[in-house]
């Protein structure tokens, strides 16, 4: 989930490019507690879990574990810093994108603590961290700081002698349950817009990765952000983020993560006070490749899509339909590439294929390699753990892969890449379509002609052209059908954490037009 | 803290300099804190010691600034620039004339030009570069506020906690919006597929008046430079200090050369270049009516260049009896004696309503009498001078006009005896709508007050304008202030308030007040063109 491009995009402004960024030395990891009305707590009942490298597998330290009494605890104090008079209630809005714009300066100062950690606690290599997660999460928070004094109601010309106007208000408080793919990017594409709008915030980040989202902690503090505005609840999903779901007392909650768990999201939040829900969930999203496009840029294009991040994003290219006459190039080239990952330490500057989260995940992405070969796909390449490596996957290529398969059907969150062949415009839009996800897709064409059709037929919420994982503060995201409901980032966003309040005042006459 | 250039340049030139840079530092702080009374008292040591700031003029605030570069004028002629507290010299001024401007267009055009760095810069881009900017305006408050009280005679806290924090705050706005001003895509009908981009105008000429430099400037750049668009501004010939610091935190902030362009210089020569000029898109204008149609005029003669204007304005204050009296009191009075009248929001027309007018007018003088007239640098002053011998005599002209057509000269009327340009605070009685001070913009500390006794009556007559900048209705009924501000020809309206100005709002005039809107997101619009691209499509689908 590459926000904003790529690492070249990073680098490109300067003619000169400045010496790579070096993962700094953490000796101690300072923030491992439960934050609530910025001040550092245990948890409720004492206990703790650890978070672990997946690099290396070697635990890095204990976080106190919230459980629902330290839920109760974060939404009391939510609650109470958003209630009527408070000082985040009465700040002007501008101030309130003051503050925003305060803290993307803090992250911006410990950008490269933040992307260490980040590194050390997901795997990802520190490289993308630090120009794709770290890059992103500034932007997000700078692009939404610009948003809170413009977030305009409307006034209406209604009929007979009233006066009608809207205001756009917060909604409450809003519980946030994030995943451990994009720690640090996922936390701010959801504090931003609940913040810009003068929400409050308890926010749950998974278990594998609680560093980075408690270390922002700290400088949500020093930004000045009045307590109890953003509150953070290490924890697991069945006990705090289900604690958070069904909660009486928070507002609305907004959920990144599998399709499973977002439907006992939204279950839990009509069975209990049927609070707002946002989700962003599973895709499997497909990728088109014409005959006509430039080929070598798909190929380059599509394995990204297929890989970055270890294939370990919801946007991942996962179903590669190219065109029957270019579609044994097209094999080729991908093979060739994918054999030229370099695969290791994360730490490493030239490293860009790190470890998978855990083991859980490792165990189910060779599980499903297999049955993609049991069920008949060609392994092209990859298709097994590197040897001694603990949680690496090789970089893995499936041609012949057929629609039925279970490797074309379900979400693989690895590196795994499917490719289909295809013939005509008509079928490969109907068997694109045939998913019950809807998240994202790519075409890939010279002709604008197809670039357009195609695009409207598809049942995504995004859809890139000649392009993959561009990714923008400025542009909506999130999924058709089963990949989720509403959607993030953009102006888009900003309704999700807003509620539209009509006021209408009666007059003794009609207005003097 | 850090205003440094400059007080570095005092320290080098004076000794005693580091106790100044020192009371520098504490006034700032206490501002910011604030702890209005202390930093009163450090201001006022500080400024005794301002004296030497003519000496210093500010070593590059007497050029052209152009490509991010400093000037001589073309013709070699210069201009001065005068305290209006005292009539004394402040510096002299590179004068820029067509010539120059010129020399401007033409930077400010490569610019712009396609593939140039700026046309090719993100739009959240430019907004970090002009949150930087509002950011060194801020860490330079202290004298930027000092220099702007300098050169316009304004009182030092007004200019510290009105104008430089309209300035700031404008920069901070306009820069948020840079990467959100959206286009729309357009279900159009046939097989066709539509959608729009706004993009830059191109070069924005923009003249900005002399009562309040700093925040016109940053009016004008603000939603300009959020846009794309690449400017050649020329601030008024009375008040191009602050402006042209700005040109050097432009180039601070890190804005690629011939982006902003700053000429200081006259109306009828540098103005005029500008307004006819055939290389600029787009020219904004802030000043008087009578000029405003000149701009217009040279827009058409030349390029049909856009064209928006904020001018002047008679602004009707209507007080109704059921209002909280005190409070229209006190407003009615800021109102109109707010920067000692110099402003197009000046309520200057003052209806009471018949059962409070007596007491309205006698609170009124009482009040008008407490104000303070004198030193801008004064702690207590709230009234300095006006801006220069002409305005102030224009100023005398029309109320010795009031005097002889009638209406009855409460309090005030004269210029004290003073070497700067001061006018006592004036208030004007029993006014007839048909008298001249009832119909001409005074600009001046003249309030005149006049009664109604319907509200039919009262909006026909506030209306009976060729203005309509801004106005405001005193009432505690829901349904009267409904009313009015609807039936009002204003562009703005205020309930219970006045001169509540922000960045966030839209303003600009009705009629002969003005053609467009600056600020808000409407301000926006005024910066870019609208392109529709529309694709034949093949096999449509929704």
């Amino acid at each position: 989930m590459a926000q904003n491009g790529t690492i070249e995009n990073g680098l490109a402004r300067n003619a000169c490019p400045p010496p790579l960024p070096q993962p700094v030395k953490i000796p101690e990891i300072k923030h491992t507690k439960i934050f609530i009305n910025n001040e550092w707590h245990t948890a409720i009942k004492g206990k703790t879990f650890p978070t672990i490298n997946p690099a290396t597998g070697v635990k890095i330290c204990d976080v106190e574990e919230a459980d629902k009494a330290d839920v109760d605890e974060a939404v009391k104090a939510a609650k109470a810093a958003g209630q009527r008079g408070s000082e985040w209630r009465r700040m002007d809005a501008s101030s309130r994108g003051g503050l925003l714009h305060r803290l993307a300066d803090l992250l911006e100062r410990e950008r490269f603590v933040l992307a260490t950690l980040e590194s050390m606690d997901t795997g990802k290599p520190f490289l993308h961290a630090f120009f794709v997660d770290l890059d992103g999460s500034i932007k997000t928070l700078r692009y939404y700081a610009g948003w809170a004094d413009k977030i305009h109601g409307k006034t209406m010309p209604v009929d007979e002698n009233f006066v009608c106007f809207t205001k756009h208000e917060p909604v409450g408080v809003c519980g946030a349950i994030i995943p451990w793919n994009f720690p640090l990017l996922m936390f701010t594409w959801k504090i931003a817009p609940a913040l810009a709008c003068g929400n409050t915030v308890v926010i749950k980040p998974a278990e594998q990765t609680p560093l980075t989202a408690l270390h922002v902690g700290a400088l949500i503090k020093e930004a000045g952000f009045p307590p109890g505005v953003v509150n953070i609840v290490p924890g697991f999903g069945p006990t705090a983020g289900a604690a958070i779901a069904s909660h009486m007392n928070i507002d609305k909650v907004a959920f990144t993560g599998s399709t499973e768990v977002g439907q006992l999201i939204k279950a839990a939040a009509a069975k209990s006070n049927l609070k707002r829900v946002t989700l962003e969930l599973g895709g499997k999203n497909p990728c088109i490749v014409f005959a006509d496009s430039d080929l070598q840029s798909a190929v380059e294009e599509t394995q990204k899509g297929s890989f970055f991040n270890q294939g370990q994003a919801c946007t991942a290219a996962s179903r590669v339909y190219v065109e029957e006459p270019i579609y044994d190039e097209f094999v080729r080239l991908s093979v060739e590439r994918a054999k030229n990952i370099a695969i290791g330490d994360p730490m490493e500057p030239r490293t860009s294929h790190g470890p998978q989260i855990d083991q859980h995940q490792f165990d189910k992405i060779l599980e499903l390699v297999a049955s993609g070969k049991k069920e008949g796909a060609t392994l092209e390449c990859g298709g097994c753990a590197v040897e001694d490596r603990g949680l690496f996957i090789h970089p893995t290529i499936f041609s012949d892969v057929k629609d039925h398969m279970r490797i074309a059907k379900e979400e693989i969150f690895g590196p795994v890449q499917c490719i289909m062949k295809f013939k005509m415009q008509e079928e490969v839009i109907d068997r694109a379509n045939s998913s019950q996800y809807g998240l994202t897709a790519a075409v890939f064409t010279r002709d604008v002609h197809r670039a357009m059709s195609v695009s409207a037929a598809l049942e995504a919420g995004t859809v890139w052209v000649n392009c993959y994982n561009a990714l923008h503060a400025q542009a909506p995201f999130g999924g058709f059908k089963m990949s989720g409901n509403g959607r993030e980032l953009g102006e888009y966003a900003l309704a999700e954490y807003t509620e539209v309040k009509a006021i209408t005042i009666k007059l003794r006459e009609q207005l003097t037009l | 803290m850090n205003w440094q250039r400059f007080s570095f340049c005092l320290c080098t030139a004076s000794s005693g300099c580091f106790v100044y840079k020192i009371i520098h530092f504490l006034a700032t702080y206490c501002c910011k804190q604030n702890l209005v009374v202390t930093a009163w008292r450090l201001v006022f040591i500080l400024n005794s010691s301002l004296k030497v700031l003519p000496a210093l003029c500010l070593k590059k605030l007497h050029y052209i600034f152009i490509n991010n570069e400093w000037h001589d004028s073309v013709s070699g002629k210069v201009f001065s620039t005068y305290n209006p507290a005292t009539g004394e010299k402040i510096c002299d001024v590179q004068e820029a004339d067509k010539a120059d401007v010129d020399k401007a267009v033409q930077a400010a055009r490569l610019a712009f030009s396609l593939g140039s760095v700026w046309r090719k810069m993100d739009a959240s881009e430019r907004g970090r570069l002009l949150f930087k900017l509002a950011n060194l305006v801020e860490r330079d408050s202290a004298y930027l506020a000092t220099l702007e009280s300098l050169d316009t005679g304004k009182p030092f806290l007004s200019s510290f906690f009105v104008d430089l924090q309209g300035t700031i705050k404008t920069f901070r706005y306009f820069a948020g919006w840079a990467d959100k001003i959206h286009g729309s895509t357009i279900p159009t009908d046939g097989e066709y597929f539509t959608l729009t981009r706004h993009e830059p105008i191109g070069v924005c000429g923009q003249i900005v008046p002399w009562n309040f430099p700093l925040v016109m400037t940053a009016w004008k750049l603000g939603p300009a430079l959020s846009c794309g668009n690449t400017v050649v501004l020329k601030p008024a010939e009375q008040t191009p200090l602050t402006c042209l610091y700005i040109g050097a935190l432009i180039k601070e902030a890190g804005f690629p050369p011939g982006v902003v362009n700053i000429l200081p210089g006259y109306g009828p020569t540098a103005g005029a270049a500008i307004a006819s000029h055939m290389g600029i898109d787009k020219v904004a204008f802030t000043g008087s009516t009578e000029v405003g149609k000149l701009i217009q005029e040279a827009a058409g003669k030349s390029n049909l260049k856009r064209v928006t204007l904020e001018l002047g304005g008679k602004n009707p204050n209507i007080i109704f009896a059921d209002a909280d009296f005190e409070l229209a009191v006190e407003q009615a009075h800021q109102g109109v004696f707010f920067n000692s009248g110099q402003c197009c929001t000046a309520g200057s027309r003052i209806f009471v309503e018949e059962p409070i007018y007596e007491e309205f007018v006698r609170r009124s003088v009482e009040r008008a009498q407490r104000r303070t007239v004198g030193n801008p640098f004064d702690p207590t002053t709230e009234q300095g001078p006006q801006v220069s011998a002409e305005q102030q005599s224009r100023v005398l002209e029309l109320i010795q006009s009031g005097i002889t057509e009638g209406a009855k000269l409460e309090c005030g009327g004269k210029a004290p005896p003073s070497k700067g340009f001061f006018v006592e605070p004036t208030v004007f009685s029993d006014v007839q709508d048909h008298m001249r001070i009832a119909k001409e913009e005074i600009f001046g500390p003249v309030q005149q007050i006049m009664k109604f006794k319907t509200i039919e009556e009262v909006i026909e007559r506030a209306n009976n304008t060729e203005y309509g900048l801004a106005a405001a209705v005193f009432t505690t009924d829901l349904n009267k202030a409904m009313n009015v501000s609807a039936a009002l020809q204003a562009g703005t309206v205020w309930i219970n308030c006045y001169n509540a100005l922000s960045c966030q709002c839209p303003f600009g005039g009705f009629k002969m007040s003005g053609n467009g809107r600056e600020l808000g997101e409407i301000g926006l619009k005024e910066y870019t063109e609208v392109k529709t691209i529309t694709m034949k499509m093949s096999g449509k689908k929704s």
